[in-house]
């Protein structure tokens, strides 16, 4: 027993490191492609909703596998797994992120943009302390779903064989002849995501000053 | 001096021409209203001077600082950024709705402008901004959020923000009109102070008996042009053209 929880400790510490990874990355970059998508110029705004459609229109697992496995037949060699479950679920992630915080800036009244023009404010010191953090504001709730579905999403990096909580558990399901080590799996993601969900409430709660 | 100098100004949102040929002036400690019609072109005037859209044709000149010309025939050009921003701060603009910042609290609504954008250290811009709201009397809602005030309050702090950059002019677009009725007598109060004190002023207003009691001049906008101008007495007791003469009876003037 003792053994087991040490082999599914290691297995979290995986996950944890997929989901940690996967945050530091995927928020500056889903910011990044929200701009592109809110884009003046055609081309990029169209490119940019293509790179969307096809992230939130196919399944997880099916990028996985493509990550994985296209360089393999492009240039004959592959990244390692972990890097490519990294590099998959970035940017999945970003593309859903990218969403959220589009919502967030565009339900930014006008005259918040118009206060701070006539302020003598620059496009970015407007874009930083006006616009962003009253989005910040707007987006948590929505934020706090896509972070709590990512830690259960990080069960899908054994499809490229990485040894994350899920697999541990599921290898040792089946050396034991028992399910307890997947229930035992079970609790430990709703612990995290319990987690989640308490730290989002903090910072909702943080944010509470102003309406 | 002229504070502010439009020539020609044309403006238009793709088919639409909402001003045709404005020109006119304000004189440093002057008030000028402007009245007329909804759709004569007024927040569109005001947003104009405020670089808040851009005109297709004429010239605007604010603190003498060019901010638009247009060559004979040729297209507007408009002042590169340093000039731009030099215009931007000499014009302060109080919007119907006040558009305060909501994350941030009364006294930083004020400050944040005086430090990140003239460069004043924290100390002195905070002392300066309590010393606004003090004018305004709201020296108690300095830590207090835009949300926890009252309309007359929220209007109050935005125009002290415009204060605090010392706009050689400030416009006001119907500073009143998203108030409630009981709450508008606050605001005239405040802007009659200012005038008190030869702050130059535009003031766009549906308030009749406001425009005539504190305006040095009126104009009178209809349709894109300016209709009338002159002072309260010649417009608003002798109007020489119909329109004018329609639209205050109608606001019983
Ligand atoms: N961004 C815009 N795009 C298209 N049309 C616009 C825009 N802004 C204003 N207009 C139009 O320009 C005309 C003048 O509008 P403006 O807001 O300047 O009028 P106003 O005199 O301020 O009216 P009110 O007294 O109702 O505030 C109106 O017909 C309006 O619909
Ligand atoms: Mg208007």
């Amino acid at each position: 027993m003792g053994q087991l929880l040490i082999l599914m400790l290691q297995g979290t510490f995986t996950s944890l490191k997929i989901f940690f990874l996967t945050l530091l990355f995927a928020l500056p970059l889903g910011l990044l492609v929200a701009r592109g998508r809110m884009s003046r110029h055609r081309i990029i705004s169209s490119l940019v909703n293509i790179y969307i459609l096809i992230m939130r229109g196919t399944p997880l697992i099916l990028q996985l596998i493509f990550v994985y496995f296209a360089p393999y037949y492009v240039f004959g060699a592959s990244a390692d797994r972990f890097t490519a479950v990294i590099i998959a679920f970035v940017i999945n992630y970003a593309a859903y992120f990218a969403e959220i915080y589009r919502g967030g800036i565009q339900s930014i009244s006008y005259g918040q943009y118009e206060a701070s023009s006539v302020l003598g404010f620059s496009k970015m010191h407007t874009f930083t302390h006006i616009v962003m953090p009253q989005v910040v504001k707007r987006i948590v709730p929505a934020m706090g779903n896509e972070v709590i579905t990512l830690v259960k999403d990080t069960a899908l990096a054994q499809t490229i064989g990485v040894a994350e909580l899920f697999r541990v558990a599921q290898n040792a399901a089946s050396r034991e002849f028992s399910t307890l080590p997947i229930f035992i799996a079970g609790v430990f993601y709703f612990v995290m995501n319990s987690i989640v969900a308490k730290s989002f409430d903090l910072i909702e709660k943080k944010l509470d000053y102003y309406r | 001096m002229e504070i502010i100098k439009v020539e020609h100004v044309h403006k238009s949102f793709e088919d639409l021409t909402v001003l045709r040929d404005i020109s006119f002036s304000v004189k440093q400690g002057e008030v000028l209203s402007i009245i007329g019609p909804s759709g004569s072109g007024k927040s569109t005037l005001l947003r104009c001077i405020t670089n808040l859209e851009h005109v297709q044709s004429g010239s605007i000149t604010i603190g003498g600082n060019i901010l638009v010309s247009t060559p004979v025939g040729g297209k507007p050009v408009y002042a590169e950024h340093k000039t731009l921003q030099k215009v931007r701060l000499s014009v302060g603009l109080v919007f119907q709705n006040f558009n305060l910042f909501p994350h941030f609290s009364v006294l930083r609504n004020i400050t944040e402008a005086q430090i990140h954008v003239l460069g004043m250290p924290k100390a002195q811009a905070r002392k300066e901004a309590l010393e606004l709201l003090a004018k305004m009397g709201l020296s108690d809602k300095a830590a207090a959020y835009p949300f926890q005030l009252s309309g007359g309050q929220q209007q109050r702090v935005s125009i002290a923000r415009a204060l605090a950059l010392k706009p050689q002019v400030l416009c006001f677009d119907e500073p009143t009109s998203a108030l409630d009725p009981e709450l508008t007598g606050e605001i005239l109060e405040v802007i009659k102070e200012l005038a008190a004190e030869k702050m130059t002023m535009v003031v766009v207003t549906h308030e009749m008996a406001f425009a005539r009691d504190i305006s040095d001049r009126v104009i009178f906008m209809d349709d894109g042009i300016i209709a009338e101008e002159g002072t309260p007495s010649e417009v608003f007791s002798n109007p020489k053209n119909e329109r004018t003469k329609r639209f205050l009876s109608r606001f019983g003037a």
